[in-house]
């Protein structure tokens, strides 16, 4: 039992360490950083805060790693956060229920994700191109839902699911912890992770061992739209409104840095949802220790892009073999010349 | 150190050592100028090893190497290279997308006024394909150029480049007989030049035809290093195995005509484009051998009864009962499977652990929501592991690690292991050792016997004559003759191939 929770810990170490890094070096920048407190029943504190900001992306990176291990990427998971806050938002003006609601946004993102999956697994289409599409026009489907106004809401309900707490813990972090353990058993409980991995590293062998590559193509596609869709009702439900213009902009991009940041190869196959939601955390440390620092705000993209450019080269493998390279020096100096046996010429 | 003329390139006790094993074992070769050295073992012999060490690829732990009486000690290929060692390996690596003239010169284009100039360099790439006897548009790209042609090229290069040992890893593996013809004249030419010539090739007919003098490696020992003259074939493949030959060669040719009633039948199959309607009964405990060029239409027939191309006539019917061939799954649950012809690109799932690609198809028919345990996969995958002698230390290891005849036998493996009743094997021996070449003839009579129907497709004819009840024989994409009984033999394939004997329609 031991050796099967050690493989997976030892895959997972250099996010582990990247991790841990940063908390230190908030902490050490921001000693407060620790410090938990209970407010009217719920924790709060920067560490709760990193894990709160950090839900959106999470759960994108959960949808996104699947997607990357298929060899593919979804571009308009961004776009389909807008898109499902601007149809919950609505809904809920209209006077709907939260259920009905819940249901209507979460239909909407998968219904995005089956789009995006019909793309790529019946028409063949280029990933990057075919989830092109839907970023590009999914942020104005989301203004034709709110035609055009940025709408606000104040039901509590609906609410609930941004600012509401269980059990002491923030909901958007109650929902990514939930979703990720729910998929990460899903795929690896059943047969799902080793056909998408085998899809991934190559999809003629696997088609020809009879895994039933479209669908499950479909499948991973409409999963991103899902998680993308619980992102869009906690962003919507945390500004209690839906902007079409800036819900989820950019977190495409995010999401896909979390899963490399992971340690998931974007040439696909091999991949770990932990490690997402870990590379996840890590981005939103950053973030969070750069506006604790105090820093002028323009520094902000500039120290988050060194500190991925460092998580990224320490994971490289270009680096490791340097490191390889320079462990094996000493062995050289043994090549001393030996006296010529001519064994061979005498035959 | 004694100064040897003979030699233009000498490796003494060679050692190199990988985590775990011992690749090379005090290892001795010698390359003579104007010979060409054949250098034969089976896979994981150190066949590869040794030339990474003599190229600079690796480093060897120990030994010395001695080029042109001079020590050399090449720190990597680029070393190697202008010190006078060229290789061409067996997937030419040359730049498709650029023109011929470009992958002669690239690195050193002739230049005027600095900038490269193209006219003077395609004129420098005609005259230097000249000396091959070759006469092509050096502008065009490469790709557009058969292998054969790339090949020559690829060795042109190495030749202009390097000069005094040329290093030739399977450069046959992917020719027909005419363009081996074609590049055996030019290491012929290249011979007179004085150049040495080390060979590596799987093919035992080719190391006879070309090679002066023979070196075989085992287990990454020298066996010996004979010349060819008085070499028999019986001894060279003992000195390889070192066993009992393999009984491929020796085995009499043995047809059971004891197979069952017709099984599968294919009527009028075929699809548009790709073969013509064919006809094919199948028995059970039968293997029908598909013989013919390539591009006759082999793979082609293996597609389309496997699904992968959707027949666009005929129909199939398994014991009477009607079958939709629509897909490898709808083949698959009807009890087929399918070795593909091209194992890299069609087979092995390169990242998955040999327990993962031995399980996957099995795994892929009982659908996703039924996951096989992980004990029941490790159990499945040391079953075949060990029924077919698969060579590795872990059945955890990526597949991609694993030598061509292992990985050919994982395959095997996956399939055998969703219990099929008809097998299609597409060149199941192509570019796999001696040793795992013979354990997969057996597997195929194996099998036979317990009742599976088999097609195998193979262009070496000796071994479809060793163990087909019936051969097919394909010309232009389509099913020209069927040869059975005592009409099976190499002699009658290739006059069929030829079209010189009387067709026969069989029924």
């Amino acid at each position: 039992m031991t050796s099967s929770f050690r493989a997976p810990l030892l895959r997972l170490a250099p996010q582990l360490i990247a991790l841990a890094a940063i908390l230190l070096l908030n902490f050490i920048m921001f000693p407060q950083f620790f410090h938990l407190e209970i407010q009217n029943g719920r924790l709060y504190g920067s560490l709760i805060d990193v894990l709160n900001r950090g839900a959106p992306v999470a759960l994108l990176a959960i949808g996104m790693t699947l997607v990357i291990a298929t060899k593919g990427i979804d571009l308009s998971v961004g776009a389909v956060i807008a898109i499902c806050g601007a149809v919950a938002a609505s809904s809920i003006v209209a006077g709907n229920s939260v259920g009905y609601t819940l249901v209507l946004a979460l239909g909407t993102g998968l219904l995005c994700g089956i789009w995006n999956g019909f793309l790529v697994a019946v028409l063949d289409i280029q990933p990057i191109i075919a989830t092109l599409v839907l970023m590009v026009a999914g942020r104005g489907i989301a203004q034709l839902v709110t035609e055009g106004i940025i709408m606000t809401f104040n039901n509590e309900g609906f609410i609930f699911f941004g600012s509401g707490s269980i059990l002491g813990l923030p909901m958007p972090v109650v929902i990514w912890i939930l979703a990720g353990i729910v998929i990460t058993l899903l795929v690896r409980r059943t047969a799902l992770g080793m056909l998408v991995e085998a899809i991934g590293i190559n999809r003629r062998a696997s088609t020809l061992s009879g895994i039933q590559t479209p669908i499950l193509l479909m499948a991973v596609y409409a999963l991103s739209g899902l998680c993308a869709s619980i992102a869009g009702i906690i962003v919507a439900a945390d500004i209690k409104g839906a902007d079409a213009n800036n819900a989820g902009l950019w977190l495409e991009l995010d999401a896909i840095l979390a899963v490399v940041v992971g340690g998931n190869s974007l040439l696909g196959g091999r991949f770990s949802i932990v490690g997402s939601l870990l590379g996840a955390m890590i981005i939103q440390s950053v973030n969070t220790g750069i506006l604790l620092s105090g820093f002028p705000p323009e520094f902000n993209l500039v120290i988050k892009a060194v500190i991925v450019i460092i998580i990224l080269v320490i994971q490289s493998p270009a680096l490791k073999s340097v490191g390889v390279f320079f462990s094996r020096r000493p062995e050289r100096q043994l090549d001393v010349p030996k006296p010529e046996i001519q064994r061979e010429a005498a035959k | 150190m004694a100064h040897d003329f003979e030699n233009i390139l000498a490796a003494s006790d060679f050692c190199k050592y990988f985590p775990g094993s011992t690749a090379l074992d005090h290892v001795n070769f010698s390359l003579r100028r104007g010979e060409v050295h054949a250098l034969l073992g089976e896979n994981g012999a150190g066949k590869s090893t040794l030339i990474k060490c003599m190229t600079g690829a690796y480093r060897p732990d120990a030994g010395t190497l001695v080029l042109d009486g001079a020590e050399i000690n090449p720190h990597d290929t680029l070393a190697a290279q202008k010190l006078g060692i060229g290789t061409v390996y067996q997937e030419v690596n040359l730049l498709p997308n650029l023109s011929v003239a470009e992958n002669l010169f690239l690195g050193r284009q002739p230049r005027q006024f600095g900038l490269v100039s193209t006219r003077k360099m395609n004129a420098q790439a005609r005259a230097l394909l000249a000396q091959y006897g070759m006469d092509i548009d050096v502008g065009r790209q490469l790709d557009r150029f058969s292998v054969a042609i790339q090949q020559v090229i690829a060795i042109a290069r190495a030749v202009d480049l390097s000069g005094k040992v040329l290093i030739l890893d399977e450069p046959t593996a992917s020719l027909d007989t005419q363009e081996v013809a074609m590049l055996f004249g030019i290491i012929r030419d290249l011979k007179k030049r004085g150049l040495g010539i080390i060979f590596i090739t799987h093919f035992l007919e080719q190391v006879f035809e070309i090679s002066d003098r023979i070196t075989v490696l085992r287990n990454g020992k020298l066996v010996g290093t004979r010349d060819r003259a008085g070499l028999e074939r019986q001894g060279l493949i003992e000195m390889m195995l070192g066993r009992e030959l393999a009984a491929v060669e020796a085995e009499e040719r043995q047809t059971q005509d004891t197979a069952g009633p017709v099984k599968y039948r294919f009527q009028n199959f075929g699809k548009r484009g790709k073969i013509k309607p064919f006809d094919l009964d199948v028995r059970a405990g039968e293997v029908v051998g598909v013989a013919g060029l390539l591009g006759s239409g082999r793979t082609e027939t293996a597609e389309v009864l496997f699904g992968v191309e959707h027949a666009d006539s005929g129909e199939a019917t398994v014991d009477g009962q009607p079958l939709a061939l629509s897909s490898p799954r709808a083949a698959i649950k009807g009890g087929f499977g399918f070795c593909p012809e091209d194992r890299k690109t069609d087979g092995i799932i390169g990242d998955l652990s040999i327990r993962e690609n031995i399980v996957v198809a099995l795994q892929a028919r009982r659908g996703w929501a039924r996951p096989l345990s992980r004990s029941e996969q490790n159990s499945i995958a040391d079953r075949y592991i060990k029924a077919l002698d698969i060579r590795t230390t872990d059945r955890e290891k990526p597949i991609r690690l694993l030598s061509g005849g292992n990985q050919q036998k994982a395959i095997l493996a996956r399939w055998l292991a969703t219990n099929p009743s008809f097998l299609i094997l597409d060149e199941p021996t192509r570019g796999i050792d001696v040793g795992a070449h013979a354990e997969i003839i057996h597997l195929i009579e194996d099998l036979c016997k317990q009742g599976m129907s088999l097609i195998v497709i193979s262009s070496e004819l000796d071994e479809l004559v060793a163990y087909s009840t019936r051969v097919i024989v394909l010309r232009d994409r389509e099913h020209i003759a069927e040869l059975t009984g005592a009409d099976i033999s190499a002699n009658r394939i290739i006059e069929s191939i030829a079209g010189t004997s009387s067709k026969k329609e069989d029924a």
